[in-house]
């Protein structure tokens, strides 16, 4: 199984009663997992997606107040929007055993930045375990409830991309179903604490780290203890499983000592003085910040990120590790030449909704200032439909914000707004509300596919199903866009080029004369198995001889169906990637894309 | 129903083989879409239906909607998910695009078993053998069955010439009768895609 079924394992074969999540790669999958279990083995633990993770983490928490165990989990973005209420639960601590599973994404593969969720363990005051495999991952939430319980904190799971999506054969331990009752025990001095009570926390809490330095369960682990050496190399994560195996491969592993430090915050603190007495040289090997290696305050013998010898930025991959470690033990390795070959980008699939609205936006509004969130629709970047993508809920108020700079400079602009339906619900309503009561004028376009769609369709708090598939209440996106007093709210079908262009123009002129205009582009997404049951008529389509091969279709609407044709210097459709939605039809300036008959 | 599930007395038990000729490394590359992650998966239950123990490493995100996808398997003792560059002992390339871009993962003699329209006689640096795995499985009317063509056809063609997959034909059918099992048609399917690409591998000039 892949780490994050492996955590999902360790959580039900730990007694986690409450497990809540916003999805986001490379962490999707745990909640998937506990589903999987709690329906296979009838198991009575609270399974959400929720509506964002600062939410998913007050709700897992307070059913640890409760004393029962719980996680939340979330990648390391997430825990942005989490770190309000992280901050403070460090403070006041937990009672059942508390997990926050925040997933790093060194690279970044999938994600705005390549931040090190260790650091913001270290910022909050919790421990933090940090697994090199799927297996570990999966007894490290053993471990982390162990901890957490035992010094009633919060304790932070970080795995990383190579742990989540990393596969392994991992075995499996008897399932215990938590037989604890919710109980609260009235304490305003420790859950509603005021700033004098905060003061005695924050006290407290310093005491939990000292101890934990100590933790025997969670020290720094000597992988190759008969090895004598004046040099230790020391590392966390799946940097831990890369070392290994290329020490072995280099044979250092008989003359240079190797350790896993399995809790890089916080770290223990006889391990510092051990290692600063017994080696000479020491090389610290982690990903992403300098955690551990910031710990380590005799500076003389350590080498890592603050003097250069790990690279500041990109994920360790292991033949980037090979060359560090070639370097500090003076080993000469044959120059690697890897190709920098300029691979496929990713695109939206042949057919997708948000494509057709990108396009239609281009045409009804060319030229304006286009404003975008974060999901699989900032790929629309590769039709030129996306000029900014900061992180959740920032397209509305990074349009409130242009419009306002711009009316300050006397300009008018065109501002049009895209950003997901989940999404929307998930940072983007306040920022509405902010833009209306600003009289902030532009179009919004809510791209609504009924799903989280980048993430492996994930229901939204409009889907009317939860985690597990069933029925719950559905909020009505133009009923909360109406209720944040948005005058203008119309829904329209991207698959109707015409009549959704033309809905778009009159958004258009709304928001220029009137007030901000709120377009709800609506048709479900074509990966998401729940409403692949719903048929539609599909359209075949073929490229005729009025096609000059000018490839507006190509650069304009990219969709991977439509190829260039090299030898008949004209389009082509790739019958075998074409979805049938028929909207090229009317992207042709030519009119060379016709709608055909197949057999 | 599809007897493909051998007797219990053939399974290896967990572990029972651990010899370094069992260590193998293998690249997956392709597009998002093309199925690497299925047989991925596959190819790894196959290694944990032998008794190996196995790595993988898989590409989520944003990079499968249409991007490279690259799949790392590993089987034997290894401790890291992923390969390094000149040490995949084959290549298992979906989208033939990705030859130039992926060939630095494989080591010196390995080999490259593609999906390819062309026969690619092969770079200085390796072997390649082909099949037209696209063009097969649109002939069988299965045109996403390309990944399991391929996959059979790497299995029957890389025993032949002695490059020994740590699994064999039967192994992978009896873990695609385990993964479909109760969905016949499905299995069917499948079965009948793996096979097409096992016969392949067996009459492919080599």
């Amino acid at each position: 199984m892949i780490g994050n079924e492996a955590m999902a394992r360790g959580l039900v074969e730990n007694g986690c009663s409450m497990a809540l999540s916003y999805p986001g790669t490379p962490a999707s999958e745990i909640l998937p997992g506990v589903v999987k279990w709690k329906t296979e083995l009838s198991l009575p633990i609270h399974i959400q997606w929720a509506i964002n993770e600062k939410i998913a983490f007050e709700i897992a928490y307070a059913g640890s107040i409760a004393g029962l165990r719980t996680v939340v989990s979330m990648k390391q973005v997430g825990l942005n929007v989490a770190s309000d209420p992280l901050m403070s639960a460090a403070y006041m601590g937990s009672k059942g055993g508390f997990i926050v599973i925040s997933a790093d994404d060194p690279g970044p593969h999938s994600s705005q930045t390549e931040q090190d969720s260790r650091l913001m363990a270290m910022f909050a005051k919790v421990p933090v375990l940090d697994p090199a495999s799927p297996e570990q991952a999966k007894e490290f939430v053993g471990l982390a409830y162990k901890l957490s319980e035992a010094f009633e904190v919060p304790v932070m799971l970080r795995p990383t991309t190579r742990v989540c999506h990393g596969g392994q054969d991992v075995e499996l331990k008897d399932v215990k179903p938590s037989d604890r009752a919710a109980a609260f025990k009235r304490d305003p001095a420790r859950w509603a604490a005021t700033p004098k009570f905060r003061y005695l926390l924050h006290s407290k809490l310093n005491e939990k780290l000292s101890a934990i330095a100590a933790n025997e369960d969670t020290k720094p682990r000597l992988l190759n203890p008969d090895t004598v050496s004046s040099t230790a190399v020391i590392t966390s994560g799946v940097a831990v499983a890369h070392t290994q195996e290329i020490m072995a491969d280099l044979g250092l592993l008989n003359s240079v000592a190797l350790y896993q430090v399995s809790q890089p915050f916080p770290l223990h603190s006889a391990f510092i003085e051990e290692i600063l007495g017994k080696y000479e040289r020491i090389l610290v090997i982690e990903e992403s910040a300098p955690v551990i290696e910031m710990q380590i305050a005799d500076r003389h013998k350590v080498k890592g990120r603050l003097n250069g010898a790990i690279p500041a930025a990109g994920e360790l991959l292991p033949e980037v590790i090979e060359g560090i470690l070639s370097k500090f033990c003076a080993i000469s390795q044959p120059e690697l030449n890897i190709p920098t070959t300029v691979g496929r980008k990713p695109s939206l699939c042949a057919g997708c909704p948000h494509r057709a609205s990108f396009f239609a936006i281009k045409r009804a509004v060319p030229g304006a200032i286009y404003t975008s969130d974060i999901g699989c629709y900032t790929l629309g970047l590769n039709l030129g439909a996306i000029d900014t993508a900061l992180c959740m809920g920032a397209s509305i108020s990074q349009a409130a914000g242009f419009y306002q700079a711009f009316k300050l400079s006397g300009k008018d602009t065109d501002i049009v707004a895209t950003i997901g339906d989940s999404t929307f619900f998930h940072a983007g309503v306040p920022a509405l509300i902010d833009a209306v009561v600003q009289d902030a004028r532009f179009v919004l376009v809510v791209l609504d596919n009924s799903t989280t769609a980048m993430t492996g369709n994930q229901p939204t708090p409009a889907t009317g199903i939860d985690a597990c598939g069933n029925p719950r209440a559905s909020i009505s996106i133009e009923g909360l866009v109406k209720s944040c007093g948005v005058k203008f709210c119309r829904v329209g079908d991207p698959y109707n080029m015409p009549r959704f262009t033309k809905l778009l123009k009159s958004a258009h002129r709304h928001s220029l004369e009137k007030g901000l205009a709120v377009v709800i582009s609506r048709r479900p997404c074509l990966v998401d198995k729940r409403v692949k049951e719903v048929k539609r008529e599909r359209i075949d389509v073929a490229v005729s001889s009025a096609c000059d091969g000018c490839s507006y279709c190509i650069k304009q609407f990219e969709c991977p169906a439509i190829e260039f044709d090299q030898a008949g210097k004209r389009a082509r459709i790739n019958q075998l990637m074409c979805s049938g939605c028929g909207i090229c039809i009317h992207v042709c300036p030519k009119k060379a894309i016709e709608k055909v008959e197949v057999q | 129903m599809y007897p493909c599930l051998p007797e219990e007395g053939d399974r290896k038990g967990r572990g029972a083989v651990n010899s370094s000729s069992e260590k193998q490394q293998i690249l997956i590359s392709g597009v998002g879409g093309q199925g690497i992650l299925f047989i991925t998966r596959l190819l790894a239950e196959a290694a944990i239906y032998k008794g190996l123990p196995v790595l993988t490493a898989e590409t989520h995100g944003m990079a499968q909607r249409g991007g490279i996808v690259m799949s790392h398997l590993k089987v034997g003792g290894f401790s890291s998910p992923l390969i390094r560059p000149g040490k995949a002992d084959v290549l298992l390339l979906l989208h033939e695009e990705n030859l130039k871009g992926h060939l630095y993962y494989l080591a010196h003699g390995g080999i490259v078993i593609a999906n390819s329209v062309l026969r690619p006689d092969g770079t200085e640096a390796a072997k390649v053998i082909s099949i037209d795995a696209a063009s097969l499985a649109k002939k069988i009317q299965q045109p996403k069955s390309a990944n399991l063509i391929l996959t059979g056809f790497a299995l029957s063609s890389l025993s032949r010439i002695g490059n020994r997959p740590y699994c064999s034909p039967a192994d992978i059918r009896a873990v695609l009768c385990q993964k479909m099992a109760g969905r016949d048609k499905i299995l069917r399917a499948s079965l009948d895609a793996f096979d097409l690409g096992m016969l392949r591998g067996q009459e492919a000039k080599i």
